[in-house]
């Protein structure tokens, strides 16, 4: 017989770092568990730390967080079972960000490059991250539908502020316990579970957002008119499904979340 | 508002040099053309295009009303399958001639672009008209190499682009937008701007001598009304749009929900940095350069002038000089550098943003010329004083003004320079060539120029951070918009 109270988890939204509870004080239940339901706000303060923490990320080397996103899916290996998911969507996430991991310091050279232009200077395009992405994840698979456009994002230096799975929100509230452990600073990626239908506008008309990434296939309308209040990048897709959908055409992902820059030097006197 | 002495020299240093129009043979008249000929408007009407400098009639132009618009459209879509089949090298092959046509064409077209838009001889000849032959000859030699440019994807076309494009650059625009577009094997239904259709009309002279294909290129000029409704049209592929950023907005809104690929390339108020270590003669040479080409009319003009405290006394001194020598006048004279405002419009805008600068009290200095009697003129126009809140330091003014504010540090520099909505371009003098680096990478810009300014070329991407809008043209990135990744074939194999 067995008398020991199990320690159940207080799941909290994943913000600058940091757990937190939403600020509006509200939950929703997920089987056993309470789940904070984010507020306007809650994305709000999500897309400050997410700007925040944007100028430190994108200034590490491609090779840094080519490792950092390999440290990631280490750690999320070695979580695994730990993962409120289908072991294939959480090994299919891995290797996704296996994949993406190693994208960072390839995919300039294969969206830039050296321009021939017909005068003396050295002009060259180089992608840049866009700077705060935001994505709103699909309900399945709860994880890969995440890290499928999280991981390119990341790849590309961006950071996120993520609307998790509003049927499933708990293999992604436990992704951000794992980034706790995967070197991904704080404020990189931040989580936020709830209401779709009320964060994703908040999100898409936040005008310090800078990409957004929806890969639910609904709320389209609304999240293209909201982004076109400051110009905002928009990308609509189908979640990945796999491991082969997630990556089938990762330039297409990375190139909704970078700018091409073009920079002329003189050559010569 | 502060003046300059009244310049003695500049009316009789040089003799009038005009440019000869007499080899421009202009129609009285010009249909839209649609499905490969001229045509009457249906429901649309014919305007007068008018030139900036005399106020005199150019030619008379049909513009598009809505059904006009939709038979362009029809015409577009009914031409697409057969021209996608034509293999990339037959499609570059048209592309080729139409470079060889303009470069033919090249004086004539340069002279209406200067009568139809105000703009210098000088520019019209040595820039818009090569390089819109450069952009043909470019795209043209991607036509049978697209999945090259695409990191080895299948591709395929979108279909039908609706493209509308401005009043500064008219037949350049048009070169941006249409060559790649074709290239990759779509049809177009292209917008030109209301004041400046008329070069646009003779690329269309040219396309028939090129013998495209009819209904691969459809040319409507109108109002913003007629782009209203080309991007409204519900049987687009594509949308390209280059002109306001508040016009850039209505066209994403008015997309919105219907999955169409848009590429924006919008406003900017971009940053001309000098730093205390630049050639300093060679900095005002460059901010001339970028605030006075095209009267101003130039989405990426250096129209925000960050001078380092300590040379800034310098630097306005020799470019308030500098500008004194300005030759502002007759587009059509070879030796003007300032020509005509585009249109009464445009003037008016500027001469309210001008007037909002004094009113929050920078100082302003304008070039004190002999201006011509008829036709819209703004001379050139120096604002110190300014404070990054005032309108003319965060606004628009697509006209012949500079607006100077000052930095301290390196990183003052960078964060005035990125504090804007905008971000399309920004340039950078300094000798110091790592600082260069450092910098041209801190800036939130799609353009950075270093000891230059207004550079462009049809092998560099162009396109602005974020509200000057998003997508490139240009080089091997101004064909991802125009196509798709064809999903029936992997390409690549993973």
């Amino acid at each position: 017989m067995s008398d020991r109270l199990p320690v159940r988890k207080t799941y909290k939204l994943f913000i600058g770092g940091a757990f937190v509870r939403s600020e509006s004080g509200r939950y929703d239940r997920a089987g056993e568990f309470n789940i904070p339901r984010g507020s306007r706000k809650d994305v709000r303060d999500a897309v400050a730390a997410a700007r925040k923490a944007a100028v430190g990320w994108a200034g590490k080397t491609a090779y840094n967080r080519g490792q950092i996103l390999y440290r990631f899916a280490e750690a999320l290996e070695s979580r695994a079972a730990d993962i409120g998911a289908e072991r294939s969507d959480v090994e299919a996430s891995i290797d996704v960000l296996v994949h993406y991991a190693g994208w960072t310091d390839k995919f300039q050279p294969v969206l830039g490059g050296i321009n021939p232009v017909a005068a003396p200077f050295l002009s060259f395009s180089v992608p840049e991250p866009t700077g705060v992405v935001g994505v709103v994840a699909p309900d399945s698979p709860p994880l890969l539908g995440l890290v499928a456009e999280l991981a390119p994002a990341l790849a590309a230096a961006n950071t996120v502020v993520a609307v998790l799975s509003e049927d499933r929100p708990l293999p992604g509230l436990d992704l951000g316990e794992v980034m706790g452990i995967a070197d991904v600073p704080g404020g990189v990626v931040n989580l936020i579970s709830g209401r779709r239908s009320e964060l994703a506008p908040a999100l898409a008309g936040h005008h310090a957002l800078s990409a957004i990434v929806n890969a639910t296939g609904e709320l389209a309308a609304e999240i293209d008119k909201l982004a076109s209040e400051s110009v905002t990048r928009v990308r609509h897709t189908s979640p990945a499904t796999d491991y082969a959908t997630a990556t089938a055409d990762p330039l297409s992902r990375l190139e909704a979340v970078t700018e091409l820059k073009t920079a002329w030097h003189p050559v010569g006197a | 508002m502060a003046t300059q002495e009244q310049r003695t020299s500049i009316v009789w240093d040089y003799a009038p040099a005009p440019e000869s129009p007499d080899h421009v043979r202009l129609r009285d008249s010009y249909g839209l053309f649609i499905d490969g000929d001229f045509r009457d408007p249906g429901d649309g009407t014919r305007v007068q295009s008018i030139n900036p400098a005399t106020e005199e009639v150019v030619a008379e132009v049909a513009f598009a009303g809505p059904g006009d618009v939709r038979r362009a459209v029809e015409a577009a879509r009914a031409a697409q399958p057969g021209w996608a089949a034509l293999s990339g090298l037959e499609r570059g092959k048209y592309l080729f001639r139409v470079a060889r046509l303009i470069q033919e064409r090249a004086r004539e077209l340069a002279v209406v672009e200067s009568m139809d838009g105000g703009k210098p001889i000088r520019e019209s000849r040595d820039v818009d008209v090569p390089l819109a032959a450069a952009h043909f000859f470019h795209y043209a030699g991607w036509a049978d190499k697209l999945s090259y440019g695409m990191g080895g994807r299948a591709v395929e076309p979108l279909g039908v682009a609706g493209q509308i494009v401005p009043w500064n650059f008219p037949l350049l625009m048009a070169a941006w937008k249409l060559a790649p577009a074709l290239a990759c094997g779509n049809t177009a239904v292209l917008k030109p701007a209301e004041t400046t259709p008329v070069t646009a009309l003779l690329l269309a002279e040219i396309l028939q001598e090129a013998e495209l294909p009819p209904g691969v290129v459809q040319i409507v000029p109108g109002d913003g009304a007629a782009g209203a409704t080309l991007v409204r049209e519900p049987d687009i592929d594509k949308v390209a749009f280059t002109g306001s950023t508040s016009v850039g907005k209505n066209i994403q809104a008015a997309l919105a929900g219907r999955g169409i690929p848009l590429t924006l390339e919008l406003g900017g108020k971009s940053a001309n940095i000098v730093f205390e270590d630049a050639a300093l003669d060679q900095a005002v040479e460059g901010i001339v350069n970028g605030i006075f080409f095209n009267q101003g009319h130039v989405c990426c003009a250096g129209s925000r002038l960050l001078i380092q405290e300590s040379v800034a006394e310098t630097v306005v001194s020799k470019l308030w000089d500098r500008m004194g020598r300005l030759r502002v006048g007759d587009p059509l004279d070879k030796n003007t550098d300032v020509g005509a405002i585009n249109s009464r419009e445009q003037l008016e805008r500027i001469t309210a943003l001008v007037a909002s600068g004094e009113e929050e009290g920078a100082v302003r200095r304008t070039v004190v010329c002999d201006l011509p009697d008829r036709g819209y003129w703004f001379a050139p126009t120096l604002f110190t004083g300014v404070a990054p809140a005032h309108r003319i330091a965060a606004e628009e003014i697509f006209g012949p003004v500079v607006s100077v504010l000052t930095f301290r540090t390196q990183a003052e520099a960078i964060e005035k320079a990125n504090s804007t909505p905008y971000g399309l371009a920004a340039g950078i003098w300094t000798d110091k060539g790592s600082k260069a680096f450092e910098v041209a990478a801190a800036l939130q810009a799609g353009v950075v120029w270093q000891n230059t300014y207004n550079k462009f070329d049809p092998s560099a991407a162009f396109g602005g951070y974020k509200e000057s809008g998003f997508g490139r043209e240009g080089g091997m990135s101004g064909l991802r918009p125009y196509l798709r990744h064809d999903v029936s074939d992997p390409g690549v194999t993973l």
